[in-house]
């Protein structure tokens, strides 16, 4: 717990972060770009956790583990998104977000 | 004696249908056409097996021939009341049919073989011989009215399949429409009538409905409508039914049309059997026809006939189609019929007509059978339908020639040919009810002679044509069939009808008239007389007498202009004045407001499939406003 | 101090993510990001969770980071600039996270949430012993789940990274030595 800083505040941070990562996800056009932007949202969820660990339930540990957890999940995501990449890359040239809008009416 | 083998008669064609329509693909012709003819063989004999044990056998108790009910099982049980039948009944009139149907069905199979050889669709061919051969059956040996009706209208179906089976020539195809369509429209009293019927009856069956001690016939029915009871209607509406398959004015527009199909079909259905089932439908019924309102219906009957037999015959006189002389010549023929059956009364001799009309059913079937299949052969010589065509014949077909001429003098009442004795009870039989009626089949009968010995001495003498290639005799199989209708032409007449067959049951002695015979044999020699003035050799006296009659020849030649009255009667009137409405009600109201749900449909999803947009973003735009509205709401609700 | 600090790392997180999701070079968005996930371990730090601010540099600084630099050096010229969204797509989206994050801080605000006093730090190996631990409140099966799911992460991530087309060369070379 950090002195002089309130959960609010902290809450405050992690929802500007939490946005932010939505804005990218909807406005990026390349499908790094959008990987990048699914790091700040997991990230923020992340930092919820382990405030709420801290302030709330110092003696316990669930935010702890499940931090972990999230951060082991983030991680195996993050790699399977960028092997799709690149093999997405390899069949078409290209990583941009309109090449892949095939799936529709 | 147990009949129950009689269920047979029936079966056995149906299942030559089944087998021959079912591979008509993969039969050789040949193979096709023996199983026809093997099968009807069976039936023949099966026939005449019964017919002989009925008549000469089992059939007569006390003098009266009783009716036996051969077999019979419940098809479609709605109530006790309420059940339809099938089976087979036995009784004289019954028996004859089943004779005449399947010695003629007979002859044509196998006068088919040489004619339709080669034809495609030979397979075909015989499947619906066979089919209509099972429903002719059936139809004859119905034991309750609605049997019949079943049968009626299948025979009605074998009867479009077969006069549409050039279905590749247009006029056939209308022609096979034109018949559809008239006798269905027929039909649609008979159905009314059968309703009416058996609701008042309370019963399908034949020999309740026909009991002259019955409920139906002693106490009648209270309720009448316009001064008739509505038994009366409804047999008047059955006899509706009757006239349409009959071809009785003025219903008679589709037979000479019908002629487009294969000329055996036309001996086999448009001659001998389909089209007398009116005829045995009024046999069939005649002790209602008789009883109830006293007969009045059977005046109607009578009417039809008489007028029918003289504008048939007026009409025939004038058209130059051989085979279309002949079907006029049928019209003619059955309204003779009609008109034995009208005139006749229940008992004893009294019921001569009844007699009459059935055993000029039978020598009918058989020369006009015998005229239809030479004409056949005729057609099959020269390949026209035209009178103009041919001439000069007799010496390349001989027997054809003799044979034709045999069936000429039988339907002109020549002595001692079977129509002579047969068209001599009938008009007896007239004579004793109404002079009116005698005169006009006294005329008739000369009428009849005149332009059968007209189509005799076009075809077989006058001008000798130059023919593309000689004509000559044809095939056997087509011969021998001529050969048996001929000898049964001349041997017919001499089967003494009344020890069979009577109104009320109970055979009687028929008088010979000698006075009639000689007045009617006479007519007819005059009439072809005057055949032999005017065709047996080329002169000019047919067109300077067509011209005599000026207007009545040119109005006959156009069949009176029946066709024409009902095509605007039809197209001008119901179509455009009564139908067009109802059509634009289906076509803006009905088809409009389906096409109009199925646009909206179409546009609102044309509208909303752009949410389906592939861009994931774009579903994540979704995803988020949701989530918010979510959030809004559960916390708007704390 | 510890104030101050914070709202230093705040400055960053929020200045370095913007920068990250506008930036119009990927390989800068990338090392923006960078900075965001190394100040979040230094909010791990402030409130004394040393393990995981350990572990989200070695994973998040390390390990992600590393391979989504790799992925862009594979498919990225270095030097092309990223397609910009429309103003019209940035309106929305924009307005869409203003309007989330107004419901989010008013229901945050809206709560009332009861703080503990508390500036003990967590011991690694009460970590480590809850972690392993199979009795009530222990987390041995997630963490067993995790290490499957992270072996199929990366056998799936070489199978589909490796891809058809080396499997057709392959295929090749087999046949021209056979």
């Amino acid at each position: 717990m950090i002195s002089g800083i309130s959960i609010y505040h902290i809450l405050t941070l992690t929802s500007i972060l939490f946005f932010i990562g939505v804005y990218g996800f909807i406005t990026r056009k390349n499908l790094i770009a959008i990987l990048i932007s699914i790091e700040l949202i997991l990230n923020a969820s992340v930092i919820n956790f382990v405030i709420f660990n801290t302030y709330l339930y110092p003696n316990r540990l669930e935010g702890v583990f499940f931090s972990i957890f999230i951060i082991a999940i983030a991680a195996a995501e993050s790699a399977l998104a960028v092997s799709i990449i690149v093999s997405f890359y390899r069949m078409i040239a290209s990583v941009a977000v309109k090449d892949t809008e095939t799936l529709k009416y | 004696m147990d009949f129950s083998y009689t269920v047979l008669i029936p079966l056995i064609p149906l299942f030559v249908f089944l087998v021959v329509g079912i591979f008509s693909n993969y039969l050789n012709p040949k193979v096709a056409g023996a199983i026809g003819v093997l099968g009807l063989s069976t039936t023949t004999l099966l026939s005449l097996y019964t017919a002989y044990k009925y008549f000469f056998e089992v059939g007569k108790v006390n003098e009266v021939y009783q009716t036996i009910i051969g077999t019979k099982t419940t098809w479609i049980h709605f109530s006790e009341v309420l059940h339809i039948d099938m089976g087979v009944l036995l009784d004289p009139i019954s028996i004859m049919m089943l004779v005449v149907v399947s010695s003629i069905s007979l002859m044509v199979h196998i006068y088919s073989l040489g004619y339709m050889k080669g034809e495609i669709g030979f397979n075909r061919y015989y499947a619906f011989l066979s089919l209509f051969t099972f429903s002719m059956y059936s139809l004859v040996v119905a034991t309750n009215i609605f049997q019949m009706y079943i049968f009626w209208e299948l025979v009605g179906v074998s009867s479009f399949l077969l006069i549409g089976y050039y279905y590749d020539k247009p006029s056939a195809v209308a022609a096979a429409k034109k018949a559809f369509i008239v006798t269905r429209f027929a039909d649609i009293g008979f159905l009314i009538g059968i309703l009416i019927l058996s609701f008042y009856a309370g019963t399908f069956d034949f020999q309740e409905l026909n009991n002259p001690q019955g409920s139906l016939i002693l106490n009648g029915v209270g309720s009448s409508f316009m001064g008739l009871s509505v038994i009366a209607w409804a047999l008047i509406l059955m006899f509706m039914g009757g006239a349409g398959k009959s071809a009785m004015f003025p219903l008679h527009i589709w037979l000479p049309d019908a002629m487009e199909g294969p000329t055996p079909v036309s001996a086999l259905i448009h001659a001998a059997t389909m089209v007398v089932a009116g005829v045995y439908l009024v046999a069939r019924m005649f002790p209602l026809y008789y009883f109830i309102d006293g007969g009045f219906v059977l005046q109607i009957v009578a009417y039809v006939g008489a007028f029918t037999s003289l504008f048939a015959g007026v009409i025939a006189c004038t058209q130059n189609d051989i085979k279309r002389v002949l079907a006029f010549s049928t019209m003619s023929q059955i309204g003779y019929m009609m008109l034995a059956l009208g005139v006749s009364g229940f008992s004893g001799h009294e019921g001569l007509g009844y007699m009459a009309a059935m055993f000029h059913l039978f020598t009918h079937a058989m020369f006009k059978a015998l005229l239809f299949l030479g004409a056949g052969s005729v057609i099959h010589a020269v390949h026209s339908n035209m009178m103009k065509d041919m001439g000069g014949l007799r010496k390349y077909m001989p027997i054809s020639n003799i044979t034709f001429l045999i069936a000429a003098l039988a339907i002109s009442g020549i002595p001692p040919f079977a129509g002579f004795f047969s068209k001599d009870e009938i008009l007896v039989a007239a004579l004793e009810k109404s002079p009116l009626l005698f005169a006009i089949e006294w005329a008739v009968a000369g009428v009849t002679a005149f332009y059968m010995f007209r189509i005799y001495f076009g075809i077989f003498w006058g001008k000798e044509n130059s023919y593309a290639h000689t004509p000559h005799e044809s095939p056997w199989v087509m011969t021998i069939p001529l050969m048996f209708l001929a000898l049964m032409s001349i041997v017919a007449g001499f089967i003494p009808f009344s020890e069979f067959i009577a109104a009320d049951r109970m055979p009687f002695e028929a008088h010979f008239n000698i006075l009639v015979s000689t007045v009617s044999a006479s007519v007819g020699v005059v009439g072809i007389v005057v055949a032999w003035i005017f065709y047996k050799s080329e002169n000019n006296i047919p067109e300077r007498v067509s011209k005599a009659f000026g207007a009545f020849y040119t109005w006959a030649f156009h069949k009176f202009y029946f066709d024409e009255l009902y095509l605007f009667v039809t197209k001008k009137i119901i179509f455009n004045g009564v139908s067009a409405s109802f059509a634009w009600f289906d076509k803006k109201v009905v088809d409009d407001g389906m096409i109009g749900i199925g646009n909206a449909t179409l546009n609102t999803s044309e509208k909303i499939k752009k949410l389906q947009s592939g861009k994931f973003q774009d579903y994540a735009t979704w995803f988020i406003l949701g989530a918010i509205a979510l959030t809004l709401y559960f916390l708007s609700k704390n | 101090m510890e104030q101050i600090i914070f709202y230093i790392l705040a400055a960053i997180i929020v200045i370095f993510a913007v920068a990250a999701v506008n930036s119009r070079k990927i390989l800068h968005a990338v090392i923006y990001l960078l900075f965001v996930l190394a100040s979040v371990a230094g909010i791990y730090f402030l409130v004394n969770y040393n393990f995981l601010a350990a572990l989200q540099l070695a994973i998040y600084a390390g390990g992600v980071i590393v391979l989504i630099i790799f992925s862009v050096m594979l498919t990225h010229n270095i030097d092309a600039q990223l397609e910009i969204a429309s103003l019209k797509s940035k309106l929305i989206a924009g307005a869409l996270s203003i309007g989330g994050m107004a419901v989010t801080l008013y229901a945050i605000y809206s709560y009332q949430f009861n703080s503990i006093e508390n500036h003990q730090a967590i011991e690694v190996s009460d970590i480590g012993l809850k972690l392993l631990s199979f009795e009530r409140g222990g987390y041995v099966l997630p963490f067993e789940v995790i290490s499957i799911l992270l072996l199929a992460i990366l056998i799936g991530a070489i199978v589909i990274a490796k891809g058809q087309h080396l499997i057709e060369q392959e295929h090749k070379q087999n046949q021209q030595k056979l």
